[in-house]
């Protein structure tokens, strides 16, 4: 079986119709000596054995654990409602909206997802979506680099550092210059980043929570930005936004971010959904696709791709972005997700990982020996001093089941014994005081 | 039809929390918490649901209606695929498990997935290593593109340009100018193949690369491209493959045999993973071994003990291009897809491909203009120019196949063609499928010599007619206002 | 086509009119209609310095944009604000409400390499050859 429709009979008659005799015939073109030196794949098998194989390798994936590992990227309930509504295939089987007139569902369910994230981030506009926060930071940076006409980028410690990571990368050959600034007790040092800032400066990143969940207001230093010139891009975790400051009522500029948390299973790193948002001057320097609202001919209210001279397919060597697939079916997810819970919802889920997490907080701080470090407020991620080895703890707690945090000594020098812990609205009390029982035990 | 936030009433919900089984917190400070609540839908989950349902219908995909597409393979997505990536043991597995202490352990199926699929594209390819993190197509040449620079940097040879053919997705172009480099763009000749005297002259050793796809967007195989690639080579510069026809070239030809050095694969194209309406994608990397070094980590590895691990100790690597280890989701799909079809069935689907891509061009070349080759690969390119005198332009041949319950082919690209209608009809279509479209475009060329008009018109028969696209453009609304 | 006798004209069909050393920029009526309805311009700013024959501008369709380049090197003295709500009156009034900007050019013998109305229109007709 490989989805191929045809009989012997057909193929026979369309390759009267085309002249030739034989399907070989067609593949003429290709020299003998480019033919394939191998071909070493096995042999096809059924869907049952497909399907059994990989059921099979699906249970070598420790998926059971009780799983307390945020670090960007959460454990949030999907309700079943978001599945039914993506694997409808009118939806996942089709491709970009290119001709509007049979894609009025998908233009539109784009246009309500812009809004949404525009709601969410207090910002004016937001395209259809970029690959992964991590993408959508390096999107922002260079929309600053181009708006600003500067190549100084000041990037926050408190960024994901798998992003700052992404970044350097896809700036190697660029000539752009980054300043990073140091995290001091959880928070952005101010002073450090205040002596670098200067008129040189394109952008400054910042982002909230941060990864070490600690909470910031940053109107200070989005104050400062604006005098000189530069752009202020918030990284944000959009569940938070059902409680925290937005970034447009902080006064960014770009907000961006990872929107898995809007109903997208973890699924071992993707696929995900970069969001961005802007104001609206900024909107022709934005990368990727956009969805208006625009009348047909007879004046009724339909849907377009719009602005579309930013893109590849346009603008070519000076588009906006090489960008052309995006996530859309993981937008639609979002979509899907915040409608579903609505104004009064979204609060709610956003307060459900806030006093979980301070639960969690006091409840591990009873540990002997254990500090739950306290120098910022946090939404629903934390970190943890233990007394040894975090690294050590997280591999014994795996086998009393749990996934306990991530430990920092992975990504940072000298913080091996530093613990992040993230609560989602999942975790139950039970949960909760089975971490604290067990880690108890184990260190 | 209406917006989810126009339906609705205040007060209705879609989702409830459980009750809250922990005490009450301290609440954060005012300044750290937000001022004004977003706005969004009041809505139940019935509401949600239908709203959604409704939408759905409003477009033509794959499971509904032919999608001849061109360029973007719009085959069949089988949907065994699907429920093999929402299991449990896949789809709820934390990324960063396999980075804290022997974590590794705890994720040895979806490593093993990654491994494998790396090693059977590396064979289809011809290539020797390969990377599955890139998210997209674009996203898989932005990745060639930087590898290409690695490679250079480290011989210690600046080079500035980028060669594309004036025939090339726009990605190539773009994804080459944000890596850093400046573009040359060499024209078409006269038989549709990329302008070999212009390409010598313009080839010396500021050229870092050379980007093809293979059949290229005309649909055809170009016999001379080892000698395009020995050019380059020859001056230094490495060779790209665009793998977006990749579906053509199924156990037929491979672009390592060519000598590619770099290659991108669409797995939502080639191996039959859903479009998503735009997304999610997956551009995995592959590439020939003196570029191997280079890959972004983290790569993953087989021990010898059997095991999979996740390598970071590459020095030469250019790093993290991914957050993690790409659009895992997607490469589960695309490895069940090749684990289901095998050798074999790979090279049907390549063999059907082209048989209906030259089904298409048999029947529909005596009414339409065909500016390039006699026959195809996987898709044909037309030229709607014989009836643009009449007023028919290739817009206007569009809007009325869609009236007809046909997704359009792809229009007014490759740039170089005008009026262009590019047919991929893919190898899971069924003559019946294929005469009933293929009748229907014979029709219209009929309708634009006697009828033009019953042409221009449409579409009448869908939700909307011809949108107002300037004015989209004039006065952007992009986001609905409470 | 309308070509206006008073104006000096480039390859890439840009227009300027010339008022001592003020100069209205714009582009012709033959690239106004090449790109079709025209959904946006991008304007230098003022007291941009331009150099002669760099891109300085954008004019942007739907489906096409397009760089404008400077005819003159100078000084951009003010831009047309209307465009910014109006860009229509680039197709309608290409060498009148449709202007791009006015500039203060610094180098008046840089005529010499722009074209008068009868070159212009000898270019036109190869073109449409």
């Amino acid at each position: 079986m490989n989805y191929i429709p045809h009989t012997k009979d057909d193929v026979g008659k369309m390759l009267e119709t085309i002249g030739v005799s034989s399907i070989d015939s067609l593949f003429s073109d290709i020299p003998q000596a480019l033919r394939p030196k191998s071909f070493n794949i096995p042999q096809g098998r059924s869907e049952l054995e497909v399907t059994e194989r990989l059921r099979r390798l699906s249970l070598k994936n420790a998926a059971h654990l009780i799983n307390f590992v945020g670090a960007g990227f959460y454990d949030h309930f999907i309700p079943a409602a978001v599945d039914a509504i993506v694997n409808r295939p009118e939806f996942y089987t089709a491709y970009t909206p290119y001709q509007p007139e049979c894609s009025q569902g998908w233009l539109q369910a784009i246009y309500e997802y812009q809004t949404v994230i525009c709601e969410l981030t207090g910002l004016d506009a937001a395209n259809a979506s970029l690959y992964d926060g991590g993408t959508a930071i390096y999107e922002a940076a260079m929309m600053a680099v181009r708006l600003t006409k500067r190549n100084k980028i000041i990037m926050d410690s408190g960024v994901n550092l798998i992003y700052r990571t992404m970044l350097y990368t896809y700036t190697s050959n660029l000539s752009v210059e980054f300043v990073e600034i140091p995290v001091v007790h959880g928070q952005s040092s101010r002073e450090e980043l205040f002596k670098h800032l200067d008129d040189k400066t394109a952008a400054v990143i910042l982002q909230n929570p941060n990864f070490f969940g600690a909470v910031d207001d940053y109107t200070d230093i989005v104050e400062r930005v604006h005098k000189h010139g530069a752009l202020a891009v918030a990284s944000v975790y959009p569940v938070s936004l059902g409680m925290l400051r937005s970034p447009g009522e902080t006064g960014f500029d770009i907000a961006v971010g990872e929107g898995q948390s809007l109903g997208i299973p973890l699924s071992f790193g993707g696929p995900y959904l970069g969001f961005m948002a802007a104001k609206k001057e900024l909107v022709r320097q934005m990368p990727g696709r956009i969805v208006g609202a625009t009348v047909d001919k007879d004046g009724k209210r339909g849907f377009v791709l719009t602005l579309q001279t930013r893109e590849q397919h346009i603008r070519r060597e000076k588009a906006t972005s090489n960008i052309c697939s995006n996530e859309a079916l993981c937008a639609l997810r979002a979509a899907v997700f915040v409608s579903l819970l609505g104004t009064e919802g979204l609060k709610e889920l956003a307060q459900r990982n806030f006093e979980k997490a301070e639960f969690a907080k006091c409840e591990l701080s009873k540990i002997p020996g254990v500090e739950v470090k306290r120098s910022s407020p946090t939404f629903n991620e934390f970190t943890v001093l233990l007394p040894g080895h975090a690294d050590e703890a997280v591999y014994s707690m795996i086998d009393k089941g749990f996934a306990c945090g991530f430990p920092l000594g992975r990504f940072y020098k000298g913080m091996d014994r530093y613990l992040l812990v993230a609560v989602t609205e999942k975790r139950t009390r039970e949960d909760i005081r089975g971490l604290v029982d067990s880690l108890e035990a184990v260190l | 039809m209406k917006l989810i936030f126009e339906k609705g009433r205040h007060g209705r919900r879609g989702y409830v929390q459980a009750k809250s089984d922990v005490p009450e917190a301290k609440p954060l400070d005012k300044r750290y918490r937000r001022h004004k609540d977003p706005c969004l839908a009041f809505v139940s989950e019935l509401d949600v649901v239908r709203h959604y349902s409704e939408l759905s219908r409003l477009n033509y995909s794959v499971d509904t209606n032919f999608y001849p597409l061109g360029s973007c393979t719009m085959k069949y997505n089988p949907k065994f695929t699907e429920r093999i990536a929402s299991l449990d043991g896949f789809a709820q597995v934390h990324p960063l498990l396999p980075q804290i202490s022997g974590g590794g352990m705890l994720a040895q199926g979806s490593l093993e997935v990654l491994y494998d699929t790396e090693k059977l594209l590396a064979e289809i390819t011809g290539m020797s290593a390969f990377t599955m993190q890139p998210l997209a197509g674009a996203h898989g040449e932005l990745t060639g593109v930087m590898l290409v620079a690695a490679y250079h940097k480290a011989s210690g040879s600046r080079r500035k340009y980028v060669i594309v053919p004036d025939s090339s997705h726009g990605t190539n172009p773009a994804s080459a100018a944000i890596a850093g480099y400046d573009v040359i763009v060499i024209r078409t000749a006269a038989d549709g193949y990329m302008d070999l005297e212009e390409y010598k002259r313009r080839m010396d050793g500021n050229v870092a690369a050379v980007m093809l796809t293979c059949p290229d967007t005309l649909g055809l195989f170009n016999p001379r491209i080892k000698e395009i690639a020995d050019i380059a080579h020859k001056a230094g510069a490495l060779m790209y493959y665009d793998g977006a026809n990749l579906n053509a070239m199924l156990g037929k030809c491979r672009p390592g045999d060519i000598g590619f050095d770099v290659v991108h694969i669409n797995l939502h194209k080639t191996f039959a993973t859903p479009h998503g309406g735009g997304g999610p994608g997956a551009g995995p990397v592959g590439v020939s071994g003196k570029l191997a070094d280079f890959l972004p980590i983290p790569r993953v590895i087989r021990r010898t003990d059997g095991t999979f691990a996740l390598d970071y100790h590459r020095h030469k690597s250019i790093g993290y291009i991914a957050p993690f280890y790409g659009n895992f989701g997607v490469v589960l799909k695309a490895y069940a897809y090749m684990l289901l079809l095998g050798r074999e069935g790979l090279i049907g689907a390549a063999e059907t491909a082209v048989l209906n891509a030259n089904y298409c061009l048999a029947r529909l070349k005596g009414h339409y203009e065909l500016p390039y080759g006699r026959t195809c690969m996987h898709e044909c390119v037309f030229s709607a120019s014989r009836q643009a005198k009449n007023g028919v332009h290739a817009i206007d041949i569009a809007k009325y196949l869609i009236d007809r319950g046909y997704h359009p082919p792809t229009i007014y690209f490759p740039l170089i063609v005008k009026e262009a209608l590019m047919i991929e009809p893919t190898e899971t279509e069924s003559k019946e499928t294929l005469d009933g479209f293929l009748d229907t475009m014979v029709e219209i060329a009929r309708l634009a010599e006697k009828d033009p008009a019953s042409v221009t018109q449409a579409p009448l028969h869908m939700p909307v007619k011809r949108l107002d696209e300037t004015k989209a453009a004039r006065e952007p609304n992009l986001r609905w206002q409470p | 086509m309308k070509i206006p006798k008073d104006l000096f004209y480039t390859k890439d069909h840009e227009w300027a009119r010339l008022e001592g050393k003020k100069a209205y920029i714009g582009i012709t009526d033959y690239a106004q209609a090449a790109l079709g309805d025209i959904t946006f311009a991008g304007l230098p700013k003022k007291g941009d310095m331009l150099k002669q024959a760099e891109a300085i501008a954008t004019v942007e369709s739907v489906k096409a944009a397009s760089d404008v380049y400077a005819p003159f090197s100078g000084k951009v003295t003010a831009i047309n604000e209307d465009l910014a709500a109006h860009p229509e009156f680039i197709n309608r009034s290409p060498y009148d409400e449709g202007y791009f900007f006015i500039m203060e050019i610094s180098d008046e013998s840089e005529k010499a390499k722009l074209m008068d109305a009868a070159a212009y229109e000898q270019y036109m007709e190869g073109i449409s050859k």
